[in-house]
């Protein structure tokens, strides 16, 4: 991390980081407390079960089932983990609408995120999957962004694109733009593989490794990130690129063209 | 500029120092001859004879920044590993090439600048070819005596998109490397010799150590020698031809009217292309092309959705999108007809527009000069056939760019493929029979503006109660410009047996191209224009209002 | 050509000509050409005020082309390189690139405007007919050309000593082979290059990510992990040559999902392995979607079934992705059980 504040070629770099760490750490101090708490004490936890049950069955039991045993319209929530819940409905992709559509999509999230702990809670007690990760796992402390980069191009840009701006998938689903994406929620999707996107299991992309690719992205697809060379155009290559140099570089051409070859005004006959 | 006036008497020591400079090099090299020929030369004014220009200016943008570039960049496939300023990347092992391009754009300094210029000058040099191109086209400059200037044109378009495609592969980024294996595919695509050709290319397997240093010296060297080459050749003939004009007062087949190249053009065109130049640096001041440190360096066994070629090689692209995946395995061996159907179709579509001034002069059987420029809505056929081609382009461009039309218009991917499939053959038809229609529709008009003039939209109510529309009666300058063009009619096979009664043998080339020439010429294909004397008897007959 | 068969008399009479010659009006002929309009005077032409304003703006171009090269020099000199600057709307951006920019195409911008200006306002726009030639030789010419063509070739004897020319037109058939020859070494033959990979029997699957072997056990259903031949480093001489075919990804699926049986029978337990190499033009193919299990290129959108022997169910690729017969050795890690069967990435003319 040092040698990569150093690095940053903007001045404010550091202390910006810095800053969003620390909004970080203690925005996601306040909204973990309670759960960690939980799983100090017994009775708290019974608790949150209880409340994230009651949730569970008003927004989620018509598709999911009762119990979490899914149906027609949704998949089992067995084993899916804290993590899956977090991930869903912290970005308001659940509960979705409707289960028509190439896709559910990312939408204004409507609840706390003490009611998502309760339910995350609820899920997990159905069966044992991810848990929803620390502020130290996905934390830029530690990441070797250019590894993270190595491993994104591996394993990601095939449907995120180089820098994560998203890309299209077969039949008008598609992998979405990363950029202002939560780290937490980044880490989950890639440990419980959200829809149509696999999963990365510690076991083949390990902590260190999600930690990497997470630093990468927030280095290549933020608000912060510098392109030296002006415009970023989309991040999308060649194809904006295109259209830039046809619109705005013949089309200002043309213009000057037409300015160059007019006949200058005549003086009027009086 | 009293220096190059021819003066009488040329005793050394009484003339300015610029006149004996310039007797001395007369006297070697004959430059007042060339002087006399050229100085006065006559341009006309027009914007879109300037677009041949801004292809010229370009392409000497580019070579000015290529030599800058070649003095920092590395064509070397040699693994190193990067410790430059670039932070994402690092400790990663990369190419020399791809990492003396990082060295370009992050630590020389105005590096970023003219990398940007370069590329940016690029897009919009193949962008003004294409463009200059079909204004050519759509008003019939390249017929005679211009046919061969058109090929110098096109091979010029054609060789600047390789040129391009391989500056784009030397700095052996994930994104250009993608483009390379895609060249490698279609290589091996070809029957017979296909394997061996992409092992001679490659120096072995894809992708070697040897295709960045190969592509640099075709791209550097090969290619743009001869589009140097070609482009003189192409200006000479501009000058030799002289320029064509539209139709107007005082304008004819048998004179250029314009402004003299000296000085009005020497200050017009270079003026221009200092324009042109200083609209590109603005550009690359401003806008960001090709990041190559944010797609990182080439491995194989990586990718990024939303490979694409920059936007001329968008057109193979989009062929090899949506062809299907048609294999045929015979005899231990196998015709890859996905990748090498869209490998010829390349080909034969370009091949189409080069042989386009001989396929119409071949029809309308016209051997003499044109200098003066059709408007487009007087070839109907010409220009429906033109649309339909640019229709045919475009839609293939389209598909180029599937998987992006798909996410920003919340498309399918396979939604837009069949799209495409299906206009492709379906979209350039319609864009013929439209613009026939429009062209007829225009000339139709001319016609009436000729005829009964032009409406003023002043409304008059006659005595009687109705209303009429005044019409104002063209200037002779209109009337001439208007009526300028000349209409070709089809040809006439003449009767089917001669004066004998003996059956008459007609070629089938013959009767081929009676059929065509019908199409383009026959009473569907083009309004009369009209005659002097149906305007004499419609002006004298109704009298004026 | 044949177009000597139209006799020029079909052929519609000239452009911009057809009413007799320029600047004889015919008042008989409403369409004729009245010929060039008469030159009306700009502005700067009769009003000496206005004519010193163009130059004064002409003069204030060009001064200002002079400054942006100043600040062009002065940016180069002041600013580092890794500086970096918020402009609103573009974004963060190199103040190096943007500050050489801008005044680079200020300079250049200016000294055009400024001569196009002057051009426009201050040269005679009086406009000028220049006569046209034919190109066309006279049929003197003509027949003068073509008979000092006669006497030089009836003077080199070409046509009757046979001998010579034939001779002469073979070895400039010929020599130009040596040229051919040479670049032979360009590179190796192909001969079975394409169907050998790095994988051979029992080689481990090294995890891309963590660089270590593959366990079964590791393997999740629904994850996607990409997996080289072990002893294949990124820092060998020939690491991109031979990841460029040995590059696998692993997939887990229900072993009731499986459908082909082939597939079946060289996985483990659901654990498939199929050559990331798209089979059309090579591009490495690995959008899986896990709950089609469809895996999509990137590059042209061919569309594989990785449930049913990765056969081609969209889009431009030939056939199904070749798949590696992996097993799993006693320790547990995933192997390969050969290498591929077939060549891997795209078709070429001798794979059959």
């Amino acid at each position: 991390m040092k040698k990569l504040s150093a690095r940053r070629r903007h001045p404010l770099a550091a202390v910006v980081v810095l800053l969003l760490a620390l909004a970080a750490t203690g925005g996601l101090y306040a909204a973990f407390a309670p759960a960690s708490k939980a799983q100090a004490d017994e009775t708290s936890q019974s608790l949150a079960i209880d409340e994230g049950k009651k949730l569970y069955a008003v927004g989620c039991a018509s598709c999911h089932g009762t119990g979490g045993q899914g149906s027609s319209d949704g998949p089992s929530l067995v084993g899916v983990g804290a993590a899956a819940v977090d991930f869903q409905v912290g970005t308001g992709r659940m509960p979705a609408a409707t289960s028509q559509g190439p896709q559910v999509v990312k939408k204004k999230n409507i609840y706390s995120q003490a009611q998502i702990d309760q339910l995350a809670t609820y899920i997990a007690s159905l069966g044992a999957g991810p848990n929803v990760p620390t502020s130290a796992q996905y934390g830029p402390e530690g990441a070797d962004i250019a590894k993270g980069g190595e491993l994104f191009r591996t394993n990601c840009a095939q449907c995120h694109n180089f820098t994560g701006k998203g890309g299209a998938l077969t039949e008008g689903k598609f992998a979405p733009d990363l950029e202002g994406v939560d780290p937490k929620h980044i880490y989950e999707a890639m440990q419980t593989g959200p829809q149509n996107m696999p999963s990365f299991p510690d076991t083949t992309l390990s902590e260190q490794n999600k930690k990497d690719i997470i630093a990468y992205l927030n280095a290549v697809n933020s608000d912060e990130t510098v392109n030296p060379g002006g415009l970023e155009l989309g991040g999308l290559g060649p194809v904006s690129e295109g259209l830039f140099a046809w619109i705005f570089g013949l089309g200002a051409l043309v213009a000057v063209a037409v300015w160059v070859a007019a006949r200058t005004a005549k003086a009027k006959k009086s | 500029m009293s220096t190059t006036t021819t003066t009488e008497s040329r005793s050394r020591g009484k003339a300015p120092a610029g006149e004996r400079i310039a007797d001395w090099a007369d006297g070697r090299l004959g430059i007042y001859s060339l002087a006399k020929a050229n100085m006065r030369k006559i341009f006309p004014d027009h914007w879109s004879f300037m677009l041949g220009e801004v292809c010229l200016y370009s392409f000497l943008i580019i070579i000015l920044t290529g030599v800058y570039l070649t003095l920092f960049f590395h064509p070397s496939m040699n693994e190193v590993v990067y410790h430059g300023s670039y932070v994402p990347l690092q400790g990663q092992l990369m190419s020399e090439a791809f990492s003396s391009t990082l060295h370009i754009s992050f630590e020389v300094r105005g590096g970023l600048l003219i990398r940007q210029i370069h590329h940016w000058a690029a897009l919009i040099f193949l962008a003004g070819m294409f463009v200059h191109m079909m204004r050519v086209f759509f008003t019939g400059a390249f017929r005679k005596p211009r046919e061969i200037n058109w090929l110098f044109g096109f091979l010029l378009f054609v060789l600047g998109m390789f040129t391009g495609f391989t500056g784009y592969s030397l700095p052996d980024d994930l994104l250009s490397g993608t483009g390379v294996r895609f060249t490698e595919g279609a290589i091996l695509s070809m029957p017979i010799v296909g394997t061996y050709i992409s092992f001679f290319l490659f120096g072995g397997e894809f992708p070697g150590h040897d295709f960045v240093a190969r592509f640099y010296s075709i791209h550097i060297l090969l290619l743009p020698g001869i589009m140097l080459g070609l482009v003189v050749g192409h200006l000479i003939l501009v000058f030799y031809h002289k320029h064509t004009q539209f139709a107007g007062p005082g304008k004819s087949n048998k004179n250029v009217v314009g402004m003299p190249l000296l000085p009005v053009y020497m200050a017009k065109a270079g003026g221009f292309f200092f324009l042109v130049f200083g609209a590109i640096a603005a550009i690359a001041a401003i806008a960001q092309i090709n990041p190559i440190w944010a797609i990182g360096p080439y491995r194989p066994d990586q990718v990024s959705t939303g490979a694409q070629p920059d936007w001329y090689m968008g057109f193979a692209e989009g062929l090899i999108r949506y062809m299907p995946g048609w294999e045929i395995n015979l005899w231990g061996h196998t015709l890859v007809l996905g990748v090498f159907i869209p490998l010829v179709l390349f080909g034969v579509v370009l091949a189409a527009l080069a042989l386009y001034p001989f396929i119409e002069s071949w029809i309308t059987g016209d051997k003499r000069e044109h200098h003066i420029l059709d408007r487009p809505r007087n070839a109907p056929t010409r220009t429906a056939l033109g649309v339909a081609w640019v229709t045919m382009y475009m839609i293939t461009l389209v598909g180029g760019g599937n998987d992006l039309w798909a996410t920003h218009f919340h498309l399918s991917i396979n939604s837009i493929t069949w799209f495409v499939r299906i206009f492709f053959f379906v979209g350039p038809v319609i864009a013929y029979i439209v613009t026939k229609r429009i062209c007829l529709g225009l000339q139709r008009r001319d016609r009436d503006k000729v005829l009964h003039g032009r409406e003023t939209g002043t409304i008059k109510r006659l005595p009687h109660g109705e209303f009429v529309e005044i019409h104002e009666p063209l200037s002779q300058e209109q009337l001439h410009t208007l009526t300028a063009h000349e209409q070709y009619q089809p040809l006439e096979l003449g009767p089917t047996v001669d004066e004998n009664g003996v059956e008459r043998k007609l070629k089938g080339s013959q009767k081929l191209r009676a059929k065509i020439s019908k199409a383009y010429f026959d009473e569907d294909s083009q309004i009369e224009k009209p005659t002097v004397d149906e305007y004499k008897e419609i002006t004298s007959g109704h009298g004026h209002h | 050509m044949s177009s000597q068969d139209i006799p020029e008399e079909n052929l519609p009479a000239e452009q911009g000509h057809a009413h007799g010659a320029v600047d004889v009006a015919d008042e008989q002929n409403p369409f004729a050409d009245p010929g060039l309009p008469p030159h009306e005077h700009r502005i700067q032409d009769i009003d000496e005020r206005a004519a010193k304003r163009s130059e004064r703006t002409v003069a204030f171009l060009f001064t200002l082309s002079m400054l942006a090269t100043v600040g062009f020099i002065a940016s180069y000199v002041t600013i580092p390189p890794d500086r970096s600057i918020f402009v609103f709307p573009i974004g963060h951006i190199s103040a190096l690139n943007f500050a050489l920019g801008l005044t680079l195409g200020a300079a250049l911008f200016c000294i055009g405007a400024g001569a196009v200006h002057w051009a426009r306002t201050l040269m005679s726009d009086v406009e000028v007919a220049d006569e046209r030639h034919p190109i066309q030789a006279s049929p003197e010419v003509r027949a003068k050309v073509f008979a000092d063509f006669k006497e030089g070739a009836t003077e080199s004897a070409l046509g009757r000593r046979k001998l010579i020319r034939n001779t002469m037109f073979g070895a400039l058939a010929l020599f130009p082979l040596s040229g051919v020859v040479l670049l032979r070494d360009l590179g190796p033959l192909p001969e079975d290059k394409m169907r050998h990979t790095a994988w051979s029997k029992g080689k481990l699957l090294v995890n891309m990510n963590t660089n270590q072997p593959l366990r079964a056990s590791d393997v999740a259903v629904g994850s996607l992990t990409f997996v080289k031949p072990e002893g294949l480093e990124e820092t060998d001489e020939e690491f991109q040559n031979e990841i460029a075919k040995a590059a696998v990804m692993i997939v887990r699926l229900q072993p009731d999902d499986i459908k082909d049986k082939q597939e079946l029978e060289w996985s483990h337990d659901g654990i498939v392995a199929y050559s990331k190499i798209c089979t059309h033009v090579g591009c490495p193919i690995s959008l899986y979607e896990q709950q089609t299990h469809h895996v999509l290129c990137p590059c042209h959108q061919s569309t594989f079934d990785l449930s049913d022997g990765a056969r081609v169910i969209f889009g431009p690729a030939g056939h199904a992705l070749p798949q590696l017969r992996i097993g799993v050795n006693p320790e547990g890690y995933l192997e390969a059980l050969g290498d591929f069967a077939e060549p891997v990435g795209p078709a070429f003319w001798e794979r059959g």
